[in-house]
């Protein structure tokens, strides 16, 4: 042990090893962010996910309130119960933010997305992808005799396996919105 | 009334309608309209620094040193560029700062254009929120809108980019009056629920501690007093971090001393074995927590913030009230006397005992010499020959910066300004400068080391322009005093550039630059020289030869608890082994 009490080879003097003792359970939260419609918003919202290491899963922006300039930013993000107060803190400090709403933990909401879907197949495998598609209440939006693009909604989770099983059916494409949410009830 | 002019006359007549005397600035193409406009008027005092960087820092002490917000105004591209050094330096911490920047027409936007920058683009993560206002009918609420959001709720920089064309078109004027009241209003009075809780505590405490910060001194000078009272009434002892030196007198007994990596041992054990902890304003910033896990571990502790964001945000704390300091401290006053002035007397002497032994410890006694002047000895004798006069004083980053927390004394809120959070080396010339132009018959000091002071050392020229007889008070050890200090506690004392080899003989840059240079080697000359100083008419830089090798102490070593202190006795030689070195 040297005079500053650490040991050799050990990096509890490093400055920056200050881990606090919060939980670290990750957790998955959609908040739902009111802004001002204006130039740069989004990279105020983005650089403040960048620049402090927080996680984006998914954000959805377009503006709600035509008359008011409002557009609503959903966000997905995952991080300790800690890290989601202080995003949820550090949005707030955003000048152009209105509100902040953390839907993951203000009752219940609902959470959709849509995905178009290009799957190219003949035959069987065809026949196979459009039955598929009626099972999770997918639209042909667009069709060819070898390719159809199917129009899906729901939960990420159902996009996710719709997604999946046409894999091995000839999928060549997603494209997808990310979510939109809103808490449920009045 | 609305009137009809143009953009750059109303940035100027916005300024006045703010109530600005003084900007700082540097001109160039893309603000030439705005200049113009400022040399036909005699409201608004324009100071030409030497580089924008400079502009910035200089508003920081202004606005520091004057509670009003600095305003800057410099070109595009370069200008904005130069200023951003500044403008972090300013939103971490919390200084009110409106910056004004040309920027190309328009229609030139996006085509980079000569001295074009994406200005709004590059300072979004370095202001508290900025502007490219594209329309001369929007820019004078815009400007209003600025110094609102600098100067309310936690305060910041913020940055108005200003196209050429909209400077030039006409556009109607709207007085601060009339622009439409803004969105942003941040909460001042705090939680009443928590307030109770924490009158409370107060009550019951046995080893309750004050620790305050920055955010009382923003908060204005009700907020000292309130504190002071809070203080006197209960009792209690009382630390600040190194933003919020001034805010509880330096004099007064209840005062600890500043707290943190180079603060002072009552302080930080007090910091370490306290049952209740009452941050004022502070964030609990890593040099002041140390390691995490072990920091105070059985304390309860309340946090007073006007920012959400502070709160939780690395330290959990138990009572959490977001607010204006002034309010929320008068509510917790208020609540105090009438439940009836209650705190635990036993507890609370018994605790005093305890920290009277901690002092007995003297952690900054420093081993004197004869022959050489010690830092520490040239602070000593700077405090006590400046003591009586209207005193200011800014610092550099580093080592000299610690001293100068450590054995100077504030009596006074907005009397320290030294930059905290960035630890920008080249912030205290600069500041100074703005200091006394907020302050012109003040003695103002800028207790530099040697290498900082050179970063912004261009701004001589603007202190001897403008007749400003600021001090820079060079403690000279020919190092990077704190960088061979870290060099020698954890690489091995392999002194890797941070010495330099070429130094300008003081004495004369300041000859060349017109001002007057002292040079001090022996500590016998010390008062003599300093006297000298104090009493030159204009700009002096004193080069003050000081030791080479002195450590600042005492010191918590990186990520270790504040009962791990190291004083000024410890052998730090071979502190720590060539392997261990190799980790930072």
């Amino acid at each position: 042990m040297s005079p500053l009490q650490i040991k050799k080879g050990s990096n509890k003097h490093s400055a920056y090893n200050l881990r606090p003792t919060f939980s670290d359970v990750q957790e998955t939260h959609t908040l739902a962010v009111l802004v001002d419609n204006e130039a740069g918003v989004l990279a105020r919202v983005i650089g403040l996910f960048s620049g402090r290491g927080y996680n984006i899963d998914s954000l959805t922006v377009a503006e709600v309130d035509h008359a008011g300039h409002l557009s609503r930013i959903t966000i997905v993000t995952t991080g300790t119960p800690q890290v989601i107060e202080q995003i949820k803190a550090q949005l707030g400090r955003i000048i152009p933010v209105h509100e902040v709403h953390d839907l993951t933990v203000e009752g219940s909401s609902v959470e959709r997305e849509l995905a178009l879907i290009k799957v190219a197949s003949k035959g069987e495998q065809r026949v196979e992808a459009l039955r598929l598609a009626d099972i999770f209440r997918a639209h042909v939006v667009d069709s060819t005799l070898e390719s159809f693009v199917f129009q899906i909604t729901g939960t990420p989770e159902k996009v996710d396996a719709f997604a999946d099983l046409m894999r091995p059916l000839g999928l060549v494409e997603v494209a997808r919105t990310g979510v939109a949410a809103l808490s449920r009830g009045a | 009334m609305t009137r009809q002019m143009t953009g750059a006359k109303m940035v100027v007549q916005a300024l006045r309608d703010q109530g600005v005397d003084t900007i700082f600035g540097y001109p160039g193409g893309a603000v030439l309209p705005i200049y113009d406009e400022v040399f036909q008027q005699n409201a608004i005092r324009h100071i030409l620094v030497r580089h924008e960087q400079g502009a910035v820092h200089a508003a920081e002490g202004y606005a520091r040193s004057t509670g009003k917000p600095g305003v800057v105004l410099v070109t595009s591209g370069p200008g904005a560029t130069n200023a951003v050094t500044g403008l972090t330096d300013a939103l971490m911490d919390s200084i009110p700062i409106v910056v004004l920047t040309g920027q190309v027409p328009t229609f030139m936007i996006g085509t980079d254009a000569f001295q074009e920058a994406d200005t709004v683009g590059i300072t979004r993560p370095c202001t508290k929120h900025n502007w490219l206002v594209k329309d001369t009918e929007k820019l004078s609420g815009v400007i209003h809108e600025a110094f609102h959001v600098a100067t309310k709720g936690r305060p910041g920089p913020v940055l108005v980019d200003i196209p050429k064309d909209v400077q030039f078109a006409t556009g109607a004027y709207t007085p601060p009056a009339k622009t439409k009241v803004s969105r942003y209003q941040p909460q001042l009075k705090g939680d009443m629920e928590t307030i109770i809780e924490l009158v409370e505590a107060i009550e019951n405490a046995e080893k309750p501690l004050f620790y305050t910060g920055g955010g009382v001194i923003n908060s204005g000078p009700a907020a000292s007093q309130l504190l002071r009272e809070l203080v006197e009434a209960t009792g209690f002892p009382i630390t600040s971090t190194l933003m919020g030196l001034g805010a509880y007198p330096a004099s007064g007994d209840k005062w600890l001393g500043m707290l943190g990596m180079h603060g002072l041992y009552e302080a930080n054990l007090s910091m370490h074995g306290c049952d209740l902890m009452i941050n004022v304003g502070a964030r609990f910033d890593d040099r002041i927590t140390g390691r995490l896990d072990a920091f105070s571990p059985q304390s309860r502790k309340a946090h007073i913030d006007i920012d959400p964001s502070s709160i939780n945000k690395v330290i959990r704390v138990d009572m959490p009230i977001v607010g204006d300091i002034a309010h929320v401290l008068e509510d917790v006053l208020k609540v105090w006397k009438a439940r009836g002035r209650k705190v635990n007397r036993d507890g609370i002497a018994k605790w005093w005992k305890q920290i009277e032994d901690w002092r007995k410890v003297d952690c900054l006694k420093y081993k004197p010499s004869p022959k050489t002047i010690k830092p520490q000895h040239a602070l000593t004798r700077l405090e006590a020959l400046t003591k009586k006069y209207d005193r200011y004083i800014c610092t550099e980053v580093g080592q000299h910066q610690m001293w100068a927390a450590q054995y100077l004394g504030f009596e006074d809120p907005n009397r320290w300004m030294t930059s905290g959070g960035l630890g920008t080396m080249g912030y205290g010339f600069p500041a100074s400068i703005g200091v006394q132009m907020g302050h012109p018959d003040a003695l103002v000091i800028n207790v530099a080391g040697e290498a900082s002071w050179l970063m912004n050392m261009q701004e001589m020229g603007t202190a001897v322009q403008y007749n400003l007889p600021v001090k820079q008070f060079i403690l000279n050890n020919e190092r990077l005093g704190m960088v061979r200090q870290w060099q020698e506690l954890l690489h091995g004392e392999r002194y890797s550039h941070s010495w330099s080899a070429a130094l300008p003989d003081f004495v004369k840059l300041a000859e060349a630059f017109g001002a007057k240079g002292i040079l001090c080697k022996d500590p016998a000359d010390l008062d003599e020289a300093i006297m000298e100083m104090i009493e030159h008419p204009g700009p002096v830089i004193f080069d003050c030869l000081v030791e080479k090798h002195e450590n600042c102490f005492p010191m918590i070593p990186s990520g270790e608890p504040h009962n791990k202190m190291l004083l000024s006795d410890a052998k730090t030689k071979d502190a720590i082994g060539t392997k261990g070195a190799v980790m930072v």
